[in-house]
């Protein structure tokens, strides 16, 4: 028999005693991880302008944390992924080509302004890339909708500017669109490979859904949201997108353009700002998508993802009321006589 | 045919290969037993036996008070050494009595009555009573009280417990395998006590083999069946049980009785068929020794009142000096600060986890609404919402979210990438205001 002895030190803590290997930062970086295929394709189209303009958003958006929490002698959190996730979400949402103070400005109001000072991760009511990208849109419109063509080349030094495919549409019509990218099969290709005006991050359809399968098959994020906010917007744009005629619209050139995609499956899907129950996030993505179409097709700006998620925010802690879940067991209850 | 379950959970690491294919083995009989008056829940047993006074084996050493309450035998031969205040693996102070073990064994009475099928339901409810079994899960409710549900509530249904959703324990596992007879009329017993002809034994597909026992033991009854249940934690939770084996929902802050349902753990039924048959009290249960701390995991059938120092010893020891000791699971067992704690009859198994396995609480972030701990919660509540309210301080509000609907199983604070303490957070709001 083995010596025991007789003092041991002993651990105490509440149960449970395990818990899972999951963390926030774990998370977050994973997240960023999975927009790396649509960053490099932005980086392939746009230039090294555009890898700079991500990269100045970013480091923008970690040293406003830092410098913030430092300042307020807060815990640095830094590491946690998400200051750099929103900087990173930033600038994929920016113009290739923008002066470099612009990125600068966004990252601080979204990092700083909009989750700071609410609070700080997990207390703020809006997406803080979004809030930025929208501060910055309204400050600076001509800047923000500045448009460079994409080329294969990688470096390229006279960039020449152009419409994006929904400016197009929205201005001069679906004939024009034709024009631009020869036929039908042609236009949605240049969509799904990101050959496209567009902001740096959101123009690479397949590389935004392989980035969204990885976040699906790691469970970070499900399909409600996702689903619901495309498949109304493609409904919508069905019925509604054509001029003149109902139910002769285009909905995979919907689908395929502007920030629909990064949105969907990147931004609306962002844990702190979208509804936490299941059923209430149906809800959240029916709206985003309406909301993006009736933008996009009444609307005074060509592309309406943004102001949709953000309108949808508000809706958040409602809606989780609103669908809070049923207890177990409740289901064949009488209603309760409220008082 | 899809596995029975209900809706959420988790799945936890079973970890149960460390102690699964080690037989139920005896223990050396401990030098004394350190026997609490209070082993189950409801009220504390009344002193039977005085300092100096000679005790056998099954004699009762507390008798009960009231009906909610089971008597304490005690679980050696020797003389009563000690009578005062020892420490549960909860912490809690409970009057107990220390006799020294003499080693002979000798038992008060102990007659085999082979016909005990024969006994009327009441006879037999008696001698489940006399045993002072109770629930052998860890809840330690008085079996005989469960077996005496009010008219207006018939039941119609028994459930036997072969879950073992927590991690890393088998000892309801090796009884099955090694037992299963025995379980078998366990449940027979128990459902004629309650006049049921309806009786289930669930137990979770990771243990086929002891599936596969039971469903052997139980063919000549027809009225047994043995359902097999899709591995997920907290399957063994009553109300999840109920839901999975017959599809009937508890409601709300009721009871089993309430949808004509008896649940009952595989040691109870064991000791169940003991007591009828031999008139054996509860002296001694199977203890699954285990945990990555730990020399050698052991199934062992260990005496009530053997101390967890006398366990780890059997068992080889610690590996590292430090550890973390548990009463019971992982998932809900409670850290003990003493090894000086007697075995009850609600202790399933002792865990030592080693230093560098126990997760170390190294504060925790806010909520990111991740959501994660909604989807997975069995009860259907908001862990997330109630660990906000009760952190702000807003405890009252809790109550709109169903606090006492959580019955603390952690599965929310297992799966939170926040690492957040929500079931400490829930416990501190259910002490602070009134159902």
């Amino acid at each position: 028999m083995a010596e025991v002895k007789k003092e041991h030190q002993l651990i105490v803590s509440v149960s449970p005693h395990i818990k899972s290997e999951e963390t926030t930062s774990r998370i977050m970086w994973s997240v960023n991880a999975s927009l790396l295929p649509a960053t490099v394709m932005g980086a392939y189209f746009f230039g090294p302008r555009a890898v700079f303009t991500v990269a100045i958003s970013i480091i923008a958006a970690v040293l406003s944390e830092y410098i913030f929490q430092k300042a307020l002698k807060k815990k640095v959190t830094v590491t946690d992924g998400s200051a750099f996730l929103t900087g990173l979400l930033l600038g994929m949402n920016l113009p290739p080509s923008i002066p470099i103070y612009i990125p600068i400005v966004g990252s601080f109001v979204a990092v700083v302004i909009t989750k700071q000072l609410f609070g700080g991760l997990g207390f703020n009511v809006f997406n803080p890339a979004l809030i930025g990208r929208a501060f910055l849109l309204i400050s600076f419109p001509r800047l923000m909708t500045i448009w460079k063509e994409p080329t294969a080349a990688f470096v390229q030094l006279d960039a020449k500017t152009t419409a994006t495919p929904l400016g197009i549409l929205k201005e001069e019509g679906v004939e024009k669109l034709m024009e631009v990218f020869g036929d039908k099969i042609n236009l949605y290709a240049q969509l799904f490979v990101g050959h496209r005006a567009g902001s740096i991050g959101e123009t690479s359809s397949i590389a935004l859904l392989i980035g969204a399968a990885f976040l699906f098959y790691r469970g970070y994020i499900s399909w409600h949201i996702p689903i619901s906010f495309l498949g109304t917007a493609a409904v919508m744009a069905w019925i509604f997108g054509a001029k003149g005629a109902l139910f002769a619209g285009d909905p995979i050139v919907h689908l395929l353009s502007g920030g629909m995609l990064l949105g969907a499956f990147f931004m609306a899907t962002d844990y702190v700002t979208c509804p936490s129950v299941k059923k209430g996030q149906i809800l959240f993505g029916i709206g985003c998508g309406f909301l993006t179409m009736l933008i996009r097709l009444k609307g005074g700006y060509p592309e309406g993802v943004m102001f949709a998620i953000l309108i949808m925010n508000c809706f958040s802690p409602l809606i989780d009321r609103g669908f809070k879940t049923k207890v177990f067991g409740a289901i064949k209850q009488t209603k309760e006589i409220k008082r | 045919m899809a596995l029975a379950t209900f809706k959420g959970g988790i799945h936890p690491p079973d970890k149960k290969e460390l102690s699964k294919d080690k037989t139920i083995s005896p223990t050396k009989p401990p030098k004394r037993v350190v026997i609490p008056l209070v082993q189950h829940i409801g009220a504390p047993c009344k002193l039977a036996v005085g300092v100096g006074q000679e005790a056998k084996k099954g004699e009762v050493i507390g008798t009960p008070e009231g009906f909610v309450s089971a008597p304490v035998h005690s679980s050696v031969s020797g003389k009563v050494i000690a009578i005062g205040d020892f420490p549960l693996a909860t912490g809690r102070m409970v009057t107990s009595v220390v006799i020294e073990n003499d080693g002979k064994e000798e038992w008060t009475s102990l007659k085999d009555n082979p016909d005990y099928m024969k006994l009327s339901p009441d006879e037999l409810k008696a001698k489940v009573k006399d045993a002072g079994i109770v629930g052998m899960g860890g809840a330690a409710f008085p079996t005989h009280v469960k077996l005496s549900p009010p008219k207006e509530k018939p039941v119609d249904v028994v459930i036997l417990n072969g879950a073992e959703c927590e991690p890393y324990l088998t000892a309801d596992y090796r009884l099955m395998i090694e037992r299963p007879q025995e379980v078998v009329e366990g449940l027979k017993i128990l459902m004629k006590i309650l006049g049921v002809n309806k009786g289930f034994i669930g137990i979770e597909d990771n243990k086929p083999d002891a599936v596969e026992a039971m469903k052997k033991a139980a063919s000549g009854e027809p009225n047994i069946e043995v359902c097999a249940l899709e591995v997920k934690y907290p399957q063994g939770a009553e109300k999840m049980l109920i839901k999975a084996a017959v599809g009937r929902e508890v409601p709300p802050r009721g009871l089993p009785m309430d949808v004509g349902v008896v649940v009952q753990n595989i040691g109870t039924a064991v000791a169940v068929y003991e007591a009828a048959r031999y008139g054996k009290p509860l002296i001694e249960r199977v203890v699954t020794v285990t945990g990555e701390g730990i020399k050698e995991p052991k199934n062992l059938i260990v005496k009530i009142g053997t101390l967890v120092s006398d366990l780890i010893e059997e068992c080889g020891g610690f590996k590292s000096e430090i550890a973390k000791v548990i009463s019971g699971g992982p998932m809900m067992g409670f850290a003990m600060y003493s090894l000086d704690v007697p075995v009850t009859k609600g202790t399933s198994g002792v865990l030592v986890l080693p230093e560098e396995d126990v997760v170390h609480a190294e504060g925790f972030g806010p909520c990111i609404r991740c959501g994660r701990c909604i989807d997975i919660c069995p009860m259907g509540l908001m862990p997330s919402m109630l660990s906000v309210l009760s952190e702000k301080g807003f405890y009252e509000e809790t109550k709109d979210y169903n606090l006492f609907d959580c019955f603390e199983c952690g599965s929310c604070t297992y799966v939170c990438p926040s690492k957040r303490p929500i079931v400490q957070f829930i416990r501190l709001a259910k002490s602070l205001v009134k159902p």
